[in-house]
């Protein structure tokens, strides 16, 4: 399994992209703290472009990566080796790039300019959504045989994830607003992780005052020791069940 | 050695392989012919795991592989089309492959490294190679580890006379150390005076599997093409 990764690695380490990609978030984090004079508040700017770029980076380019080696992956499924383990290894790689590209782009500077515990969520819940976002598009990459088809998923996956899903959830409140779902929407975001996210960075900071009674609430929840635990539990399965799906169909493919 | 029981393959609405059975022994040579579309390259790619079949088994050396992959360390397998990652180098590719199959204790057969001439153009990359390169590493990846079972699609299309002799030197050689030898070719002539067998298979189904001699005298051709056409035609 170890060559396998060393492999997927080297191959994506000599993808430009992937250095374009950490430039790009250390120059946008590294500017946004330099221009804010309160780091707390560059942070909060931070936190909407990384919830916008880190899911959508993820997802393309793992997308389309699973699709260029589709060679690679006939070659390997030709030897001796477990699909299992290609299909993990694949996962591993893109997952671990994905994470590292992040860590170097984005976790320098916020542990550089904001080392609270408000700067180590930012960088946990960053880390988490490469590695979901890197499995989502596996998932979808694997079911699509075709590459236009897959990338299209994706885009509309991370349309739904960032934008679809919130107006969802806005319309649904406004129809019922004269129901007490105050609760239930702590629930709902367990749906989009994304929103899980944003919600766990925002209490951390003072922010969430302004969030109204739904703040409160959330507050009651995801403040306590055991909503943390909770909601760190969700964005694991929300890592682990798409691979776990990509794997199932991976393993009767025809390749 | 190999053993195929009543294997079927559905793609879509095409019946790739239907109920097909075969048995391939050690020391064998065996030609798979069949018109474009009759399940040849399907067969060869459930025995070796990359298309899982429907219904029915195969087993190799007594056990199933759906089970046992590590079979494949016994089969070379060379594809029709040899697809390998774009940006790598011919010899990038080469010392991945040794990496992650080879054993230490196993020696390597760089014979047709050698001759094929490989060895110079090591720093050329996968996708600047012309087709008939491509099958070349796609032949000594299959040679190399000197395996049991030799599984070749197609091999000589597209390589130049004297590559394809080298070639079928080649096989003849690992013939004749008493492996199994699958082919798949539609140049019948090449097959000649290689194949001790013929599996002949059609829409799906396997028609025969005879010895040539046997298909040789009930046809009463001398010459193996002519006795395929025969066949052929009383279909």
């Amino acid at each position: 399994m170890k060559k396998i990764i060393k492999y997927v690695i080297i191959d994506i380490l000599r993808n430009k992209i992937m250095l374009a990609y950490t430039v790009f978030l250390l120059v946008i984090s590294l500017g946004i703290f330099s221009l804010e004079d309160n780091s707390a508040k560059g942070l909060l700017s931070l936190l909407n472009i990384i919830l916008i770029i880190v899911p959508l980076v993820s997802l393309l380019f793992s997308a389309i990566y699973v699709y260029n080696s589709s060679e690679f992956l006939e070659l390997l499924v030709s030897q001796p080796l477990k699909r299992k383990v290609i299909w993990l290894s694949l996962f591993s790689g893109l997952a671990a790039s994905m994470a590292f590209a992040f860590l170097i782009g984005a976790g320098i500077p916020i542990l550089l300019y904001e080392a609270t515990a408000t700067g180590f969520m930012m960088l946990g819940t960053g880390l988490l959504l490469s590695v979901i976002f890197v499995a989502i598009a596996m998932l979808a990459a694997v079911m699509a045989r075709d590459k236009a088809k897959g990338i299209g998923v994706v885009i509309l996956l991370w349309l739904y994830f960032s934008i679809i899903f919130d107006g969802l959830v806005l319309f649904v409140l406004f129809q019922f607003a004269d129901y007490p779902l105050e609760k239930m929407m702590v629930g709902v975001t367990a749906f989009n992780p994304i929103d899980l996210s944003r919600i766990l960075i925002l209490l951390k900071m003072d922010v969430s005052a302004l969030m109204g009674y739904t703040g409160a609430i959330f507050k009651d929840f995801f403040g306590t020791q055991l909503g943390l635990i909770i909601s760190f539990l969700v964005l694991i399965t929300w890592a682990v069940i798409p691979t776990w799906l990509s794997l199932r169909r991976f393993n009767h493919k025809d390749l | 050695m190999i053993i195929a029981s009543n294997v079927s393959k559905q793609f879509g609405k095409l019946k790739a392989l239907d109920n097909v059975s075969v048995t391939c022994n050690k020391g064998e040579c065996i030609a798979l012919i069949g018109p474009n579309g009759c399940g040849k390259t399907t067969l060869i790619k459930s025995i070796l795991g990359m298309v899982v079949s429907d219904s029915g088994f195969i087993t190799f050396n007594g056990k199933n592989i759906k089970h046992h992959w590590r079979y494949r360390e016994n089969i070379g397998y060379m594809p029709q089309i040899g697809r390998y990652p774009d940006n790598m180098t011919i010899g990038q590719v080469l010392d991945m492959m040794k990496d992650i199959r080879g054993k230490k204790n196993v020696a390597l057969d760089e014979d047709l490294i050698n001759q094929f001439g490989l060895k110079e153009i090591l720093s050329k990359r996968m996708r600047t190679l012309s087709g008939g390169t491509r099958q070349k590493v796609s032949a000594a990846l299959a040679f190399l580890f000197n395996p049991d079972v030799l599984i070749l699609d197609e091999p000589t299309a597209g390589l130049d006379t004297v590559s394809s002799e080298i070639l079928k030197e080649k096989i003849i050689a690992e013939k004749n150390k008493g492996k199994l030898v699958l082919i798949t070719s539609h140049i019948l002539s090449e097959l000649d005076d290689l194949v001790t067998q013929v599996i002949y298979m059609q829409d799906g189904k396997l028609c025969f599997h005879k010895s040539i001699t046997d298909l040789k005298e009930d046809t009463g051709e001398e010459k193996l093409s002519k006795a395929i056409a025969n066949v052929m035609l009383s279909r």
